[in-house]
């Protein structure tokens, strides 16, 4: 008898916490739902800021987020690439392999805001590339490339052995096997890693903090030179900088609501594939 | 010799990772040494003061250490619980119609930016930690605390599920038929066997914490100093970096002395990782698990 209140009682704790949890994160998902979606319309989407970001819309943020996103894909998947086909397909065991391995897991567990400082005085500085899209675009490609090599090797270790085998008896070469056969196999889980990095990249604001993000540029970017507006910066600047908080907050929502619903969709998309993809192979 | 061409191309790209992470290091290095010419190692962490633009400067990082060591032991107290209570209730109580629906949830908001939680923080739970506590400003560490342990939760959850799931049935079999109902099972036999990937996901989930930047610097409050409570404002590592770098003057002390921050950051969370990586190594080899 004890014994089973005991039981239902921690039982009752666990259904607590887990409550909790969701009650919170769809707290946060729905006050921004609720009054971001009262400032957003067509006008907000498409048109630059006016009356001193007090008016208008986010539109140079939007796109200079999906410049500083696409940049760091196109720097960092060849790199993450060529890493797990490495890894997986070529690397004698041993103690090289530990050593990228430890880079990795290394890599992704160092703090956003060092990454920036590590922008800052190569990218910005050293290099000679200023605070721009260049900059920032390369800073953010190395945040998300520990998540495309984990992302590709993952999808890599899941082609059967047997298939290499059959196309390597065959006659085709390594490289042949690897391109022909590994490669399309692994495609889909390859596609998920690149989605969820893309859902990172997004949505970081200390890496480009330094490197690329400016408050107000008049216009759109003309250059992969020029400074740029980025959402995730635009919400904290709007909340930080300027003389006009009420309105500037009102702008915050909408921004918020905007890159909330863009990393989420991103993600929610990487999941679906992943999940569909496990049913299929089982 | 086309092949070998092929495997050195990619086996000299897999090194890119790892030079990054040198590079990292090494700049850190590089940018911080001049601040400890001036200003002795142990002056500089053990200081009191943390004046940078007054003159003469002050730099002593004391406070923004204990600072994010507050902010971050509040975090873990918000997101331990709430973590692995739901890991706990995804394994043991979901069924799997629920934990079809629930564990994809977490994963996915778990890749809402920082930015978002920042700004919640600053429009939501600012007034009403303010109200609640009739505090001059809500901006504090107990605000940066709960954003914080919010935010690492799904990230605790996930990797605490997994670890469960690594637990063979056998354990569980084994425990019913000596008798033990689902509540001993779960906290004598499979918690215990799960521990070290458990405590892999607390240490990471603190990691992430303590090397959080956005959400600490719109809602910690910004003082920078030693704080004697939860509801003083405080300015943890990140959030001094992230103000301050825009100001500095680079090359200037100030400018090194912030780049020496993010050193210490960084050896911290360097330690951080390798711990909960040899935790996770340990815990596989226990469970008869590969890697």
């Amino acid at each position: 008898m004890k014994k089973n209140l005991i039981q239902d009682s921690g039982f009752f704790i666990l259904f607590l916490c887990m409550l909790t949890t969701l009650i919170f994160l769809g707290l946060i998902i729905y006050f921004i739902s609720v009054r971001g979606l009262k400032v957003i319309s067509w006008e907000f989407l498409t048109q630059g800021p006016r009356m001193g970001m007090t008016q208008g819309g986010i539109a140079p943020a939007i796109l200079g987020t999906v410049y500083l996103t696409l940049g760091a894909v196109l720097f960092a998947l060849p790199l993450g690439l060529a890493c797990a086909i490495y890894l997986c397909e070529y690397s004698p065991k041993g103690f090289t392999v530990n050593l990228i391995k430890m880079g990795i897991n290394n890599l992704a567990g160092v703090p956003s805001v060092v990454f920036g400082l590590f922008g800052l005085a190569v990218f910005v500085k050293f290099f000679g590339f200023g605070v721009s899209i260049l900059s920032g675009s390369l800073t953010l490609g190395i945040v998300i490339l520990p998540l495309i090599i984990s992302a590709s090797q993952e999808a890599l270790l899941a082609v059967p052995q047997s298939i290499r085998e059959a196309s390597l008896s065959l006659g085709a070469t390594k490289w042949a096997t690897i391109k022909n056969i590994v490669l399309p196999t692994a495609l889909p889980g390859i596609l998920t890693g690149i989605i969820l990095s893309i859902g990172r990249a997004a949505g970081e604001t200390a890496p480009i903090l330094f490197t690329a993000a400016a408050f107000y540029t008049r216009g759109y970017p003309r250059s992969i030179f020029s400074e740029v507006m980025a959402l995730p910066y635009h919400i904290y600047a709007l909340m930080t900088e300027g003389t006009h908080p009420d309105q500037q907050t009102a702008i915050a929502y909408g921004s918020s609501l905007i890159l909330l619903f863009l990393v989420l969709l991103i993600s929610a998309a990487a999941i679906f594939i992943r999940q569909r993809q496990k049913n299929i192979h089982g | 010799m086309k092949e070998k061409i092929y495997k050195g191309i990619f086996a000299v790209l897999a090194f890119a990772s790892l030079a990054f992470l040198m590079g990292i290091v090494i700049v850190l290095f590089k940018e911080a040494l001049p601040i400890f010419q001036k200003v002795k190692i142990g002056e500089f962490i053990f200081g009191r003061y943390w004046y940078p633009t007054y003159s003469p400067a002050e730099f002593g990082i004391l406070p923004l250490i204990m600072a994010s060591v507050w902010v971050t032991f509040g975090a873990v107290l918000v997101c331990v619980p709430l973590g692995v209570g739901s890991a706990l209730y995804l394994h043991e109580l979901a069924g799997d119609k629920q934990r079809a629906i629930i564990k994809p949830l977490i994963e996915i908001l778990a890749s809402i930016p920082s930015v978002v939680y920042g700004f919640f923080g600053m429009v939501i739970l600012t007034p009403f930690l303010q109200d609640l506590f009739h505090l001059p400003t809500g901006l504090c560490a107990l605000n940066a605390s709960l954003v914080l342990g919010l935010m690492a939760v799904p990230t605790v959850c996930s990797l605490a599920d997994d670890a469960l799931n690594y637990v063979p049935k056998s354990f569980r079999e084994a425990s019913f038929a000596v008798g033990a109902n689902r509540w001993q099972t779960l906290t004598q036999v499979i918690i215990p066997a799960a521990g070290s990937g458990i405590s892999t996901a607390i240490i990471l989930g603190m990691s992430r914490a303590i090397g959080e930047t956005m959400t600490v610097l719109m809602v910690s409050g910004g003082a920078a100093v030693i704080p004697h409570t939860f509801l003083e404002p405080v300015r943890p590592m990140t959030a001094a970096i992230a103000a301050e770098m825009g100001e500095a003057p680079m090359g200037g002390l100030h400018y090194h002395a912030l780049f020496a921050i993010a050193l210490i950051l960084f050896l911290i969370t360097f330690v951080f990782n390798i711990v909960a990586e040899m935790i996770s190594r340990r815990f596989r080899i226990k469970l008869g698990l590969s890697g």
